[in-house]
């Protein structure tokens, strides 16, 4: 089952890279703009012992793992505040129903005048797009905490911070971490498309706009972007595992109610 | 100390327009098992919720061991119908059972010691470190009876605990009970809308009426003991008194009025 799962996907992978290939080799695209699939292939092999690139790799890294560190801490706490009374959630609901839909990179203007340092408006502007999906998980999560349980608790006597420490937050974690799992991908996206419209020459966003400058090497803008999709990637399994781990008892429950 | 564990007077619970409760008055002395039945919506779930203390009763009072509740009395313990929301599924059955425990202080090791030793009387020695998902409804059931004796209450709420097992495994539970209470001598109460197990486990039954809800009679059991499912449900006295039982319910529809069979 995950062998031939494993096996497709590689399949899929081939055969993206053949018809890539194939457009360029046949004619069908200008091999001028866009080189072939196995140059850029070759080239992202040679990046990736590049110490140079290597290190812009560690600063986009770097930048969207502090903001999305910032955002799990920040939209967990205001998810528990504002679900601690019924008002107060239905008061930031609109709010956070507004402010959510606006894009981060409408927001880079705001960030480059607030923050003296770069990275540091980068990495509120990753803070700011992580913190929705968080904290909407956290709001919903927290909403649908089972009332049995937290009557069980109650009745043996425990408090109110008690029953939140010891049922609802282990109890939403897993939609918690869905949330971080989801903002993890959007806060990739924002961090490298900042770098690449903010200016300046950090990061693989920085690479990519570098890359794209003065003729143009299209080749190593390519493979900057491969190894983009391939962060991405990496970051979307190894949460994945992590949640596969830490919340076996949720998914045996989940399974078993179907 | 009083010779009754529980005292409600005058008890009265409304939500909004809605009275479930009007001026119940109970006394259940020192070690009873008290089994409550009732129609569905006579107030059997918050009789017990008031006296668990996690509903604040909008007139009267209970009293507990001589002192009126206010909030969560320390010595009572409650296990409720959904076993399988009751218990917290990131926990082993042991920390489950063991939770509760460090409310009454004492180390790691010992509350593990009495969670083991709890789980060994409800018949599930071994089971300690598997997860609760992992075991079937009626064991399920079984560590939340064991998670409530490891706390040694002076007082054991039920509220429909054997409603979602299946029949076999509601006979082993209905036994269990009634060795622990015979073994521990805890004062218990148990709410069940089954007319057989109220009589087959009670010292005496409560029959609710509804609408508004209140006590509409109190019979008590007299069958020899110990009792057994074959042949105390075939005693003359069970059928009689099932029958009475079943008479109430039905007609506990009806305006309450107080009979007492003595």
């Amino acid at each position: 089952m995950r062998h031939s799962r494993l096996a497709l996907g590689a399949v899929g992978v081939a055969g993206a890279v053949a018809v890539a290939e194939l457009v360029v080799r046949t004619g069908l695209v200008d091999a001028e703009a866009v080189p072939p699939a196995s140059t850029v292939l070759r080239r992202a092999a040679e990046m990736s012992v590049d110490g140079a690139y290597l290190a812009q790799v560690g600063q986009t890294v770097r930048v969207w793992f502090g903001g999305l560190l910032l955002a799990t801490a920040a939209a967990v706490l205001l998810g528990l505040v504002l679900s601690s009374a019924p008002w107060l959630n239905r008061a930031a609901r609109l709010v956070v129903e507004v402010l959510r839909p606006i894009p981060a990179l409408a927001l880079i203007p705001l960030a480059l005048v607030s923050f003296s340092s770069q990275s540091q408006g980068r990495t509120a502007l990753v803070f700011y797009a992580c913190t929705w999906p968080i904290l909407i998980n956290t709001l919903y999560a927290l909403r649908d905490v089972d009332p049995v349980a937290k009557e069980t608790l109650r009745s043996f006597g425990f408090g109110k911070v008690a029953v939140l420490l010891r049922v609802s937050l282990p109890s939403s974690a897993p939609f918690v971490a869905t949330g971080v799992r989801i903002a993890a991908s959007v806060g990739l996206v924002v961090v490298v498309s900042t770098e690449l419209i903010a200016g300046g020459a950090d990061g693989v966003g920085g690479f990519l706009s570098q890359s794209q400058t003065g003729g143009g090497q299209p080749d190593y803008m390519l493979a900057g972007a491969v190894w983009a999709g391939l962060l991405g990637l990496v970051v979307n399994a190894v949460l994945t595992a992590l949640e596969r781990r830490a919340f076996r008892w949720h998914l045996a429950g989940t399974e078993a109610a179907t | 100390m009083s010779e009754n564990m529980l005292e409600i007077d005058g008890l009265t619970h409304s939500y909004g327009d809605h009275t479930v409760l009007e001026k119940m008055s109970l006394r259940v002395p020192r070690g009873e098992l008290v089994s409550i039945v009732g129609p569905s919506g006579c107030g059997k779930s918050t009789l017990l919720r008031c006296i668990a203390g996690l509903v604040r009763p909008t007139g009267g009072r209970v009293v507990l061991d001589g002192t009126a509740i206010d909030g969560v009395p320390d010595e009572l313990a409650v296990v409720f119908q959904d076993y399988s929301r009751s218990l917290l599924p990131w926990l082993t059955v042991r920390d489950n059972v063991a939770l509760p425990l460090r409310r009454r202080g004492g180390s790691r090791a010992e509350r593990r010691a009495a969670a083991e030793e709890a789980l060994t009387s409800v018949g599930l020695d071994g089971a300690g470190r598997k997860y609760p998902w992992q075991l079937s409804g009626g064991m399920q059931q079984r560590v939340s009876i064991a998670r409530a004796l490891a706390y040694r209450p002076s007082l054991l709420l039920m509220d429909e605990p054997f409603g979602s097992v299946d029949a076999q495994t509601r006979e082993d539970l209905e036994d269990l009970v009634l060795r622990v209470h015979r073994d521990e001598g805890m004062t218990i109460l148990l709410v069940t809308h089954d007319i057989d197990e109220s009589v087959y486990v009670g010292d005496r039954v409560v029959v609710l009426g509804r609408d508004p809800g209140g006590v509409r009679a109190e019979l008590p059991v007299h069958l020899p003991a110990p009792r057994d499912q074959t042949t105390t449900r075939a005693h003359p006295d069970f059928v009689s008194l099932r029958t009475e039982v079943s008479t109430l319910v039905r007609g506990a529809a009806a305006p309450t009025k107080t009979v007492v069979h003595e």
